[in-house]
Parts: structure tokens; C-alpha cells; sequence
């Protein structure tokens, strides 16, 4: 545990009867960092940021957060963590400002008093602050939500899959305001199943099956893809990944969007690819190195180390 | 304090916003007394009544002409004989049947007391009940103008009434007792524990409970309202069957209404502890409907006597509150009796629902298992 | 020339006085995978509704699957297949009874439909799952499964609304793969989503605001027009000067 560690787990487990939701799971988060889990569904984000604000009890190990033991400490805990659960937290029969002004009640503080902090956010939804929260788009419930979470100026800030159901701008808007928030010191856990997400935290954790794969920047996180990666298109992308699958020197084959991600054994490349796509009858391949990224490392940590001969999917 | 209040005014809100829970509190309410009070009754001015007249004199005369002249009651065909009676009752049309005994001006005189017969058809107790009403205020009209013609200053008129299919006529005093048992099983057991449930359907009570509220401030939160506005239902129910179905609380009014919080108190502290055992809306209605409203219209002796039910149900309905409460409530709006004869019953709920609060505080959850 | 399955001609569609489809025209080519983007209200679902035959148009021709949306939607019905991420197999159900039922619905053979089971459960390596609960089944089968359901019957067009969402990168890959197969198969492919690197999949993308359609091209295409390094910055310069 760091000094100015602001969550501190170390070797917390937990199950739901059969199913082990956590498998010793172990992670720091210093103060002001904006802390990203990225894993699918299932993978246990939920489950972990339930212990973290004191809505589930851990079966094994130790979280401290904000310098409290999470089980102990669980009433003086809930006064400086602001949570927005997966489903936002919202009344939709209320208005906007019914909503905002509930949740700085309930806090114990009132609107104005933190209104800068959140004056950014919620100029966004102001014009409608009449309306009923259930009439919002998404993208403004989610702005709402944030504001409620953030009203009474928390300490941690824990944000379970807010960018889920929610498009493309709204998103983008959304962390552009996590980032903002960084100028108040406020630590933010977010989790998010969308690996182009990782990118926009200053520390990431790759979690999968109730284990965490690795914790890094997302710079380093990608740095860790120790293959050549090389990225080959066509037109044809079915027959071109069946190609790339059978093709003796190849490692693994990914589609990656609109090109194929492969990697070759003991990274070995030179032309014998090209020429034999093109004998397979391919007319308009390109193939080119590129740089991985953090799906590429996610892929890499999901799958055990190389076996020698050609994966299948 | 002031999170408390705000957490009030919250569910204000959302029973305002809600046109469905606005219909349940405020509609059915109403509703239900009207239809059980109206479904049975007609409107008295069209009521026809025979009579039976075995003297013929001056007198039945004269009452028959008041009677018929009231306003209230249109003359149909005079009987001959008692057998006659029960086909006029039975051709649906006659409401009631007068029967004016043998002698009726000399026995006034001579005994002071003559005997005047009433017999309506039970089946339609409410129409039954105001024909009853209706007919001896008319006669005992007519009396006071004898007493203060002075000319038989001692005589009386005496109108017997008998059912004729319902001598007991349970339905008509049981309406309004049962309706408030129901409806305060419905709206707080029900509504209560759907609003909870909601919340932890809708993802609120996560948002909820990480917050520095009290377990026992999100219960109160929830019970204040619903409490406020059930006994302004009770009143309502009251009020109408008061002044429109002429049913006035007979006991003490201050009494029944304590009870009647009581009550309330116990169906909410029942839906609080519903909501804490259960996490949907669906499972909340189920058990609520099942559990509860079933129960209160089979068991209670709302609408079968307990009298008349085998054992094993006499004694489920032993453990049941609206049994006790159908007792109370009888009691104090239909006999007129003190608290001395339903302390046993009062303190089965006042204890009932000390056990209900206790354990839903215990049961309510402060975190998500 | 191009065997074109769907095809738009001015379509509006309006209630009241909103205008949700804002006189669309575009046309979608067999065995092609199309992407149907859009921020939240543009409306993306409105048109998928017209295409499949649930609602119709104000205005304008809509042709799917050679069937007139207006005057046949019924036909178009039975042509198409639908997925969406929350709701399409029955989870109290095994998988070959939701895969029985499935071709019920759709009016296939019983042997028709037995054979199409045992080849879906061979080419999926589900076999030892075909008498297990939907329920008990990981996420990412259960996705890959209602998939294939979605296309038992070999419609000519199928639908699938945020078909990866949640899963994991390596059953994203799979379940990406199987999409490619059956459009390898001639059947069309139309996704919508709000995912943008999920459009980086498709061969044709458009991309919807305020009830119009403002780009439509090949990723490679769109990126180039509007100089952007990816989809999801391209959908940002058209669905951002729109909004405050």
C-alpha cells in the first residue's frame, strides 16, 4: 500500500454460492487517478465496485479505501464516496433538477454549495432541468447521473459501466468531463466492457473470469504485446481470414475491424505471405506492420502461450 | 432531520406523478364503497310497497294514504292473504310489504299499541334496509300527529320488521367494515412494498443505500406517506358511508379511528417487510395479492362467516390482522361498543405489528445480500 | 451488377409533427454487412421498423426483400431474421427446444428443422450443450447461439441490434466470424450500433443525425472523406455540431 494510496485491495475473493465472481484480486489506486477496470460482462466489475462502496461484503481479503476498512468503516465511507450504478441511479418521474436536488439532500449539502464542481456537467441539462428525468436521451440521463453522484463532492468516485447503452458523442463528452474533474483531486473508478475506452484512464486493469490479467497505464499495458503484429486486408474478409488460418506460418488470426490481425511464429515474416495469398486468388491484399493495441494485449493475456501449432478460434 | 423530509417529499412526488397509484389511493377507494353500497339498490322513489290490510279501518287507512303520499313510495296491489306475500316479493317488482294486523284502530285504543308489519325483500339488503328506515320514520310521524291531536294521547305504533330471505342481513353491515379492511391491505401492503421494490429494481436503492440515510429512515420515508394517505382514505370511506349510505359510526368515532391507524400501521409495517424479502415488483404484487388480499377477502368473515368455515381455515384465519380488525371495526361503527370488548383484538395487532417493524428493520438489508 | 436486397427511396416517416426519418434513400446489397449508425433519437430504430415490416412509411417506397414495406409487410416478415442483445432466446427453455420453437414459428419442416439443429450445434462445438438450459449457458454461447437461430431459416436479410455488446475480444472475434460466413453465404447482414469500432467490421456504414442520413460509404471511404482516423471520429464531426 502506497501512501497516498486512496484504494487499497489485496487478495480479495468472493463467490456468489458456485460461481467465484473474484479470484484474488489485488490493486492500489493513488489519490486523483482516473482508474479504468475494461473487461467483458461477467468478468466481475460490477461485483468488485459493490464491495468497494460497501454494498457487498468481501469473503476474503482487505479493502481499504479513503484509509477505512470497507466492512468496518462502511457509515463514514458512504459520506465521501459518490456511486453511479450500472443502471443509471435515477427517479425518472422526477424532474432534473427534483433528482439533483434529492440526491444533495440526502447527502447532507445543497446544490449551490458545490455547484462549481459540477457546473460543467450539468450546463449540458440545465435547458431541461423541468423535464422529467425518464424523458431524457441518454446521454443527458447519464450527465444527470454523474451530477447527482458528484453533488456532494466525494472523496472516490465510482462509475459502474456509465458509457454503456449511451452513443458515440455522449461518450466522448463524457470523458472529456472525467478529465476536467481531475482538478479537484477526485479519484475516479470507471469500468467499461469497451477496450478503446482504456485509453482515456491514467491506470487500467485488464479483468477477466474474476481475475485481473494486468495493471498498467494503457500505454504500457500495450507496450507489454511482445509480437510482431502485422495487419493484412482484402475485400474478401471470410475467405481471407480462412486463408490467413491455414496458412503454415501463422501464429494467431484476428479480424480487427476492417483488416486481420495476425502474428506469425517466432514472429518470422518475409514475402511468402503475399505471394501465397495471391495464389490462393486474392487480388487486393495489403499487408503492413502495425502497432497493438489494447484488445490485442487483452487478447494476448486471454490466450495461454503459444502451443506450436496453429490456434483455432 | 432535513433528509428525512426530503425523502418524504420524494414519495409525495412519486404517488402524485403516478396516475395508476393515484387511482388505487384515491379511486377504488370510492369506487368500492359506491359499487357494494349502489350494486344492491335503486332508487327508493321508485320503490313499490303492497299492503296487507286485515282491518280495513280509519286508521290503516289513513296511514296507508300517508305512506303513499310521501313521495317516496308508489302504491301497488293490496293483498288479500299472507300466502300473497311472499309471490308479491318474489316478482322482483314490490320492494316491501306492509301487513296492518287484525283490529288495528280498536287495539290502539283499547291496549294503546297496535302491531304494523314491515317485510322487505332481503335479498336487496341496502334498498331493504332504507324501505325499513323510510316506512317507520313515516309511521312514527303519523304517531306524533296522533299525540298531538291529542285524542289517543297514549298510543303507539310499533312497526316490526323482518327480513325476508336475510334475516340477519349480514352484507349490508359488513360492507363498509370489509371495504376498509381491504382497501387498507391493498393500498399499504401492497403499494408500499411495490415502492420499495421498485427501487431496487430501478437501481435507485444502490444509490440509495451507499448514501448516509438510515435503514430505519428510507422505512419511515416510505411509511409516513403512504400512512398519511390512507387515513385520509379511511376518512373518505367513512364520510361516504356516513352521508350517502346513511351508515353512521354508532361508538365512538376517536376510538375507531385510533384502531384504524393502528391498522394502517400494521398493513405498512406487513409491506416494508415484503419489499425486504423480495427484489421485484412482480414477486412484491404476487405476494402481496396472494399473501394478503386473499386472505382479507376469504378469511376474515368479510364475505364467509368464520362461523361456517372447516377448522384448518378457522384457525390460518386465526393468525390473520384483518380477521380482528373486521371485529374491531364492527364493533365501534355498527354495535356502538367501548374499547372494553375488542381490547383482545387491539392487542393482537398492536403486538402483530410490533413484530412486523422489528423484523423488517432487522430483515432491511444496509447492503445488497 | 449488385443484387440489391433493400432499397429506400425518399422514405419519411413522421409522427405528429416530428419528422423521425428525414426522406431516406439508400440501398443495401446482398451478402453485404451493413452498419446503421446513429446517435440516440437520430432515428435508426423508426427506420429498422420500416425495414422489418412493423411499421410504415409515411411516405416514399421501401422495397425489402423484393416485398413492398407498405402493402407487404407480412411477406417481409418471413424473410428476414432479427437479433437483438437483450431479449431472443427463451432462457427457461433448452437449446434445442428455443431452436425448435424458433423454426416453428417460422413454418419450417420438423426434419428441416432437426437437420439445421444437429448441423448448427457441429458447426458451433455445441453439441454436448443442445439439452442445457439457455439460462445456464455464458454469455458469449448464448450470443453466438441466438445468431444462429436468427438465421435458421435462411432469410434473406438479418438484423442484428448491438450484437457484440459486453462479450469478451475473443468471442467478439467469433461471433464477427460467423457474421462474415453468413453474408459469405449470400445473406445480408444489416447491424445497427452505437459501438464504433464494431462498424470498423462492416463493408458499408451509414451513419444517421436528427433523422437523416448525412454519410454513407466504406469505412476505409468514410474515414478518408472526412480525414479522420477513425469511425468513431467521424461519427463525432457529424453528430456533434448538432448538439450543445
Amino acid at each position: 500500500m502506497t501512501a497516498n494510496s486512496i484504494i487499497s485491495v489485496s487478495h480479495l475473493s468472493k463467490s456468489f454460492g458456485e460461481v467465484n465472481a473474484l479470484k484474488d484480486i489485488s490493486f492500489d489506486v493513488g489519490e486523483g487517478e482516473v482508474f479504468g477496470f475494461i473487461g467483458p460482462d461477467g468478468a466481475g466489475k460490477t461485483t468488485l465496485f459493490r464491495i468497494i462502496t460497501t454494498l457487498l461484503l468481501p469473503d476474503e481479503g482487505e479493502v481499504t479505501i479513503l484509509g477505512l476498512d470497507c466492512v468496518k468503516g462502511f457509515r463514514e465511507l458512504r459520506k465521501n464516496i459518490g456511486y453511479m450504478p450500472g443502471r443509471f441511479s435515477l427517479y425518472m418521474d422526477l424532474t432534473v433538477e427534483e433528482n439533483l436536488n434529492f440526491y444533495a439532500t440526502v447527502f447532507g449539502t445543497t446544490v449551490r454549495e458545490n455547484y462549481d464542481l459540477i457546473a460543467d456537467i450539468y450546463a449540458h441539462i440545465e435547458p431541461f432541468r423541468k423535464r422529467p428525468a425518464g424523458k431524457l436521451s441518454g446521454g443527458m440521463k447519464q450527465k444527470l447521473a454523474l451530477s447527482c453522484a458528484l453533488i456532494h463532492k466525494p472523496a472516490l468516485l465510482v462509475l459502474d459501466e456509465p458509457t454503456t447503452g449511451v452513443d458515440a458523442v455522449s461518450r466522448a463528452e463524457f470523458w472529456e468531463m472525467l478529465k476536467k474533474l481531475k482538478k479537484y483531486h477526485i479519484t475516479i473508478l470507471v469500468s467499461t466492457p469497451y477496450m478503446d475506452e482504456a485509453m482515456r484512464c491514467d491506470k487500467v486493469a485488464l479483468i477477466q473470469e474474476g481475475k485481473i490479467l494486468s495493471v498498467d497505464q494503457p500505454e504500457r499495458i500495450t507496450d507489454g504485446f511482445s509480437r510482431r503484429l502485422f495487419s493484412v486486408r482484402s475485400s474478401e474478409k471470410y475467405k481471407l481470414i480462412r486463408a490467413l488460418r491455414e496458412f503454415p506460418l501463422t501464429d494467431t488470426a484476428y479480424p480487427f475491424g476492417d483488416s486481420v490481425h495476425v502474428t506469425f511464429r517466432d514472429d518470422h515474416y518475409d514475402d511468402t505471405l503475399y505471394r501465397y495469398l495471391t495464389a490462393a486468388g486474392f487480388t487486393d491484399v495489403s499487408i503492413g506492420e502495425t502497432r497493438a493495441g489494447i484488445e490485442d494485449r487483452f487478447l494476448e493475456l486471454m490466450t495461454p502461450p503459444l502451443q506450436g501449432s496453429n490456434r483455432t478460434l | 432531520m432535513k433528509r428525512f423530509l426530503v425523502f418524504v417529499k420524494k414519495e409525495f412526488l412519486h404517488i402524485f406523478r403516478d396516475v395508476r397509484t393515484m387511482i388505487i389511493l384515491f379511486l377504488i377507494p370510492g369506487a368500492l364503497i359506491l359499487l357494494f353500497g349502489f350494486v344492491v339498490n335503486t332508487d327508493l322513489k321508485n320503490a313499490t310497497v303492497s299492503f296487507l290490510d286485515l282491518s280495513r279501518d280509519e286508521m290503516t287507512v289513513k296511514l296507508t294514504d300517508k305512506i303513499c303520499s310521501s313521495g317516496f313510495f308508489f302504491r301497488g296491489e293490496n293483498l288479500d292473504s299472507y300466502q300473497e306475500i311472499d309471490q308479491a316479493l318474489r316478482g322482483n317488482k314490490i320492494k316491501a310489504v306492509i301487513i296492518f294486523e287484525k283490529d288495528f284502530s280498536r287495539k290502539l285504543i283499547s291496549d294503546g299499541k297496535a302491531t304494523v308489519n314491515i317485510i322487505t325483500d332481503g335479498s336487496e339488503p341496502n334498498m331493504a334496509t332504507m324501505a325499513t328506515n323510510y316506512i317507520s320514520a313515516i309511521i312514527a310521524d303519523f304517531n306524533s300527529e296522533l299525540v298531538t291531536n291529542g285524542t289517543t294521547a297514549t298510543l303507539l305504533v310499533q312497526p316490526e320488521v323482518r327480513m325476508f330471505y336475510n334475516p340477519s342481513l349480514k352484507s349490508q353491515h359488513m360492507f363498509v367494515p370489509g371495504v376498509i379492511t381491504l382497501i387498507m391491505i391493498l393500498i399499504c401492503a401492497l403499494m408500499t412494498s411495490i415502492t420499495i421494490t421498485r427501487e431496487k429494481e430501478f437501481g435507485t436503492m444502490e444509490a440509495l443505500l451507499v448514501s448516509p440515510l438510515k435503514p430505519i429512515q428510507i422505512i419511515l420515508g416510505k411509511i409516513v406517506p403512504y400512512f398519511i394517505l390512507s387515513f385520509v382514505d379511511v376518512i373518505i370511506i367513512l364520510l361516504l358511508s356516513r352521508y350517502v349510505f346513511d351508515l353512521p359510526v354508532k361508538g365512538s368515532i376517536i376510538l375507531l379511528l385510533a384502531e384504524t391507524m393502528l391498522y394502517i400501521l400494521m398493513s405498512l409495517s406487513l409491506g416494508i417487510l415484503i419489499s425486504s424479502v423480495v427484489n421485484t415488483m412482480q414477486q412484491a404484487i404476487f405476494i402481496s395479492l396472494v399473501g394478503m388480499m386473499l386472505p382479507a377477502i376469504l378469511l376474515s368473515g368479510f364475505i364467509y362467516p368464520i362461523g361456517n368455515m372447516p377448522k384448518i381455515y378457522d384457525w390460518i384465519s386465526a393468525i390473520m390482522p384483518p380477521r380482528y380488525f373486521i371485529i374491531i371495526i364492527k364493533n365501534v361503527m355498527i354495535k356502538g361498543t367501548g374499547f372494553s370488548y375488542i381490547w383482545k383484538e387491539t392487542l393482537f395487532l398492536v403486538l402483530f405489528t410490533l413484530f412486523a417493524i422489528v423484523l423488517s428493520i432487522r430483515k432491511f438489508n444496509i447492503r445488497l445480500q | 451488377m449488385k443484387n440489391t436486397v433493400i432499397s429506400v427511396r425518399n422514405l419519411v416517416k413522421k409522427f405528429g409533427n416530428f419528422i423521425a426519418n428525414d426522406n431516406l434513400t439508400f440501398e443495401v446489397y446482398k451478402g453485404e454487412i451493413f452498419g446503421f449508425l446513429g446517435a440516440n433519437g437520430a432515428g435508426k430504430t423508426t427506420a429498422i421498423r420500416i425495414l422489418s415490416g412493423l411499421s410504415k412509411p409515411t411516405s416514399g417506397e421501401v422495397i425489402v426483400a423484393g416485398f413492398d414495406a407498405r402493402k407487404q409487410p407480412e411477406q417481409i416478415k418471413k424473410n428476414i431474421g432479427y437479433m437483438c442483445q437483450k431479449f431472443s432466446l427463451y432462457e427457461d427453455l433448452t437449446v434445442k427446444e428455443n431452436i425448435m420453437l424458433y423454426g416453428g414459428i417460422y413454418g419450417m419442416k420438423k426434419q428441416l428443422i432437426r437437420d439445421r439443429t444437429r448441423s448448427l450445434l457441429e458447426r458451433l462445438q455445441f453439441e454436448e450443450y443442445g439439452d442445457r438450459l439457455i439460462a445456464a449457458l455464458p454469455l458469449g454461447l448464448k450470443q453466438k447461439l441466438a445468431f444462429s437461430v436468427a438465421v435458421l431459416h435462411e432469410p434473406k436479410i438479418v438484423f442484428l441490434d448491438e450484437p457484440t455488446g459486453g462479450v469478451d475480444p475473443i468471442t467478439r472475434r467469433q461471433f464477427w466470424e460467423m457474421i462474415y460466413e453468413t453474408a459469405a453465404r449470400g445473406i445480408t447482414v444489416f447491424v445497427t450500433t452505437h459501438y464504433m469500432d464494431e462498424a470498423e467490421y462492416c463493408d458499408r456504414v451509414s451513419i444517421m443525425n436528427e433523422g437523416k442520413i448525412e454519410a454513407l460509404d466504406t469505412p476505409a471511404g468514410l474515414k478518408k472523406q472526412y480525414q479522420a482516423g477513425s469511425i468513431e471520429e467521424v461519427f463525432i464531426s457529424i453528430a456533434r455540431p448538432g448538439k450543445n
